[in-house]
């Protein structure tokens, strides 16, 4: 066993697992931050879908050994001290979180957590190539839902995409 | 100007229930009615069909019937904090039942919706047949008893307030959880809730609020879930934190449902980081961890010999010929030309996003288990049975389910589980693997469906349909252990007579074809099958409109007026109306594209979906990496009339997951077995609708209905399947004879089979965004 030091949603951690055992369980079955959904554990349905220094990743696919004690997790529960405290909605929550309940995006909700991650990080990256969300960008989405809520979520990251 | 349309009857029969005795107020219904049969309008100078066995009574008929007789055991509590409580005796599995149940409390109680706590009730076998979610039934089923339960409480808060504001009763109102007097005076449910206690039972006499001056029922509400699973605080199976419960998952044979001979490395693999049990159960051999990261470690390192499954070498081909050889012979037809159709529906997952999973404890001759379940109670007898314990010692807790399609119907993980803590002492948390969820998981069985049907003129003088299918598993009963045992008679004796009477209650054809039949035989117990959103009715529909399709271009007609013109059930004609005008069917298209129509009646509503198809080379040929892209359905209307809408916007949402599933049913989605294993180990191998699948335009129209409310969640799919097949028809000018269309192509490399599970990867660094 190794020690690992991160930080997860703004607080630094450090846990007693060996290196190469993924960051999706150490937050879920160590740290109990259950947010990030499990769907297939091979980088596939993007179900985990969060964020490392304020870009997307797949914690199923990164060894925690890879984390360095200043890499930056932000899961779905640390979502909303990401926006300022101005842009955040009537729940208190980030624009993405707020377009999703304004749309009732949700079905089951199991791949939701992901799609929201997912859909920020999208937002922010087509904002750094000075461009907003087209078609294209919402055809190339991979997380999957196997309620099919697609269309909802499209309406939701145009709407969250004028809210951020 | 005159009208005659007067203000329509209301019902304004009284119900009977009762106050149970407690601290505060609980109120419960009591009733023993039943919806009544569809009725069929024949349409004019075409030669009618006689009514089919699911037009008079059908699988929502029965649900419900057998549901009334414990519907009074259905409680509405208030609480001292002026809230209402309620626990569903039903899984929410994202179909939205607790949002609806929810609303119509708030509704009779005249409190706003998020003063209504909706939770799941545990197994409670009292209930015997009032405790099964599926067939879509919960609405139809739970409408007028959870309405007459909070009306009973309603009534015992108004009694109370008019002791303490020394008032009448009947001059008393309700106002979002007040009662007020006529002087203003007002007093909040809560305070109510224990003077309206009463000591023991009392039978209460109820009359519901006139459904035309609902307020709350019929207009669209956000999920009461929503902000928790936009959160991640939402719960499912996996997340829930009990004591000692660790992550648990199994080594599975590399055939289907084989078994285990023996362990050859046990202790070497107990020593692994983080692995603290290892033990073999019937299924497989399962490892419990730290973590589950370290139970894949160890999955892939376990060396075990296994007995084959019962398919050992067998291909799709091979189960297709056995489906081939129980074929019946169609029956024969009035002389006329005729048009044949012989279709085969091949073997498609209802894995969840939420794998297969449970939390069991079983220790000191008892076991305590969290799954979930559309059935708690037959899950509880078998359980009970695995064990070797009383049933009574088993309690069974409902969680929400990450998706169910029809799997949760059954309980393998949840008796798999008890097994497990069983064999090593301690509490699991098990989890399937994605790999094993898709392969061994549950399965909508392979299938065909031979159609002929015979014409003169314009007028259909008949159309036989002989449905041929691997085995459906109803040996879920009707939820209680009783009939789920009647249902497992040895050698299918039980379950095969099960699928005829599902058969015959979910299947009608809609239209005036003169001589219509429709048949079912099954054969092979050999597969893990299930319903998946819907049971027959996809495929059956979908034969049946590619038909129609046929006759209408043999007889000159357009596949619209067609349908309109032998349609024989009056509200499928206006959904069917309303769908065409939305969809504006016949417009212009390029080549290559095209319209089709798909309509469907079930659930006690009618579905009618037009779907515009792009199957132009290019877009049929667009690239995505690790992808199945082909024909895009660029446009679906989907049109329903499903009774009373209780939640529009709850129905939107069903009916947008049913377009989904329909198009994958239709063009992407299926499993291919080889050499006695599914391949399909992921969502990049099983292609379910993705967002570059998924129509850019959908649209979705709920009618208004002056029927009592239907079912929702599978009411699209058939519609939906059936549109996208007959849209591919004609953009291609060739009837496709298999589903889906795609299915010859293997369009991924597939994992290995040993070991069962891939190992998660390591370069997530490298694909950030």
């Amino acid at each position: 066993m190794s020690e690992q030091t991160f930080v997860v949603n703004g607080e630094r951690v450090t846990v007693d697992v060996s290196g190469d055992v993924r960051v999706l369980w150490v937050l879920r079955d160590l740290l109990g931050v259950t947010g990030p959904k499990y769907g297939c554990g091979i980088n596939v349905c993007k179900a985990c879908t969060s964020h490392i220094n304020g870009k997307a990743f797949n914690p199923c696919a990164v060894p925690v050994g890879e984390l360095s004690a200043d890499d930056e997790v932000t899961t779905i529960e640390g979502l909303p001290a990401q926006a300022a405290e101005e842009s955040r909605g009537q729940h208190g929550l980030h624009p993405m979180q707020e377009a999703w309940l304004e749309r009732d995006v949700v079905q089951c909700g199991y791949c939701q957590p992901g799609q929201i991650m997912a859909a920020v990080a999208l937002v922010r990256k087509v904002r750094d190539e000075g461009r907003t969300v087209t078609e294209a960008d919402l055809d190339g989405i991979r997380n999957i839902c196997r309620c099919g809520t697609y269309t909802r979520i499209r309406e939701a990251i145009r709407d969250g995409e004028t809210r951020m | 100007m005159t009208t005659t349309d007067g203000p329509r009857t209301v019902n304004r029969r009284k119900f009977m229930g009762y106050l149970l005795g407690g601290a505060t107020v609980v109120a419960a219904a009591d009733l023993g009615m039943f919806g009544r049969g569809a009725t069929a309008d024949a349409a004019p100078g075409e030669l009618p069909t006689l009514p089919q066995p699911a037009e008079i009574a059908d699988l929502s008929d029965l649900l419900t019937l057998a549901a009334a007789p414990t519907s009074q055991l259905i409680t509405v509590t208030i609480n001292d904090d002026g809230t209402a409580s309620f626990a569903l005796p039903r899984a929410e599995v994202g179909q939205g039942i607790t949002t609806a149940a929810a609303m119509l409390i708030a509704e009779e109680l005249d409190l706003p919706v998020d003063k209504v706590h909706v939770t799941l009730a545990p197994g409670r076998p009292e209930l015997l047949f009032n405790q099964i979610t599926g067939g879509s039934n919960t609405m139809h089923a739970m409408y007028t008893p959870i309405r007459v339960a909070a009306a009973i409480a309603k009534g015992a808060l108004l009694q109370a307030a008019a002791t303490l504001l020394g008032d009448s009763a009947n001059k008393l109102t309700s106002h979002l959880g007040h009662i007020v007097a006529p002087d203003g005076r007002r007093v909040d449910y809560g305070k109510l809730s224990a003077l309206a206690a009463k000591e023991q039972p009392e039978a209460v006499e109820v009359a519901l609020k006139d459904e035309n001056s609902h307020a709350v029922v019929g207009t669209p509400v956000n999920r009461i879930d929503a902000l928790d699973a936009v959160t991640g605080a939402k719960q499912f199976a996996t997340d829930l934190d009990v004591t000692a419960a660790l992550p648990t998952m199994v080594c599975r044979a590399p055939t289907l449902n084989g078994t285990p001979k023996a362990v050859h490395n046990a202790d070497r693999v107990r020593e692994m980081p983080g692995v603290t049990h290892v033990a073999t159960i019937p299924t497989g051999v399962a490892v419990r961890a730290s973590t589950f990261g370290q139970c894949i470690d160890a999955v892939r390192t376990l060396e075990v010999s296994w007995n084959d499954g019962p398919v050992a070498g067998m291909s799709d081909e091979d189960a297709l010929a056995g489906v081939r050889s129980a074929e019946a012979p169609i029956p024969a037809l009035p002389v006329g030309e005729t048009v044949s159709g012989d279709f085969t529906f091949w073997f498609r997952s209802n894995s969840a996003m939420d794998t297969n999973s449970a939390v069991a404890d079983v220790r000191h001759g008892s076991a305590q288990i969290w799954a979930s379940l559309k059935n708690p109670n037959v899950a509880q007898g078998l359980i009970a049975e695995a064990l070797g314990i009383p049933q009574a010692a088993v309690t069974v807790n409902v969680v929400q389910g990450g998706g169910s399609f029809g799997r949760r119907l059954f309980s393998d993980p949840a008796i798999e589980a008890a097994r497990i803590s069983k064999a090593m002492g301690v509490p699991v948390k098990l989890m399937w693997h994605r790999a094993d969820d898709a392969r061994v998981g549950r399965t909508h069985p392979l299938a065909t469906s031979r159609i002929r049907a015979c014409y003169s003129g314009d007028t259909v003088l008949g159309l036989q349909q002989a449905h041929t299918s691997v085995e459906t598993d109803f040996r879920h009963g009707l939820g209680d252990i009783i009939t789920a045992k009647a249902a497992d008679l040895p050698g299918g004796l039980g379950n095969l007579p099960f699928s005829q009477v599902i058969f015959q209650l979910t299947t009608i054809l809609p239209y005036d074809f003169g001589a219509v039949g429709q048949s079912l035989a099954e054969t092979d117990t050999r597969f893990n099958t299930s319903s998946m959103r819907n049971i027959y009715s996809p495929d059956v529909r979908t034969a049946n409109e590619l038909i129609v399709d046929q006759l209408a271009q043999r007889t000159g007609s357009d596949p619209l007026e067609f349908r309109l013109s032998h349609l024989r059930n009056g509200r499928l004609r206006s959904a069917l109306e309303t769908a065409a005008e939305k969809a504006e069917w016949g417009k212009e298209l390029p080549e290559g594209m095209a319209q089709g129509i798909g309509v469907h009646v079930e659930y006690k509503g009618v579905t009618a979906c037009i779907m515009e198809i792009d199957c132009r080379p290019e877009t049929v040929g667009r690239k995505v990496r690790n992808a199945v892209t082909g024909p895009r359905v660029t446009k679906a209307t989907m049109v329903i009339d499903c009774g009373k809408a209780i939640n529009p916007r709850g129905i939107e949402a069903q009916m947008q997951g049913c377009v989904n599933d329909g198009i994958a049913m239709t063009l992407t989605s299926s499993l291919h077995l080889r050499d006695g294993h599914f391949q399909e180990a992921s969502w990049d191998n099983y292609f379910y609708t993705r967002q570059w699948n998924t129509p850019p335009e959908l649209e979705v129209v709920v009618l208004d209905s002056t029927e009592p409310p239907g079912g929702v969640g599978e009411a699209g799919v058939a519609a939906a399947a059936a549109a996208a097949a007959c849209a591919y028809a004609r953009a291609t000018g060739t009837m496709p004879t298999e589903f889906p269309i795609n299915h010859q192509t293997l369009s991924f490399d597939p994992k290995p089979h040993a070991p069962p599970v891939p190992q998660s990867p390591t370069d997530g660094l490298d694909h950030t965004y």
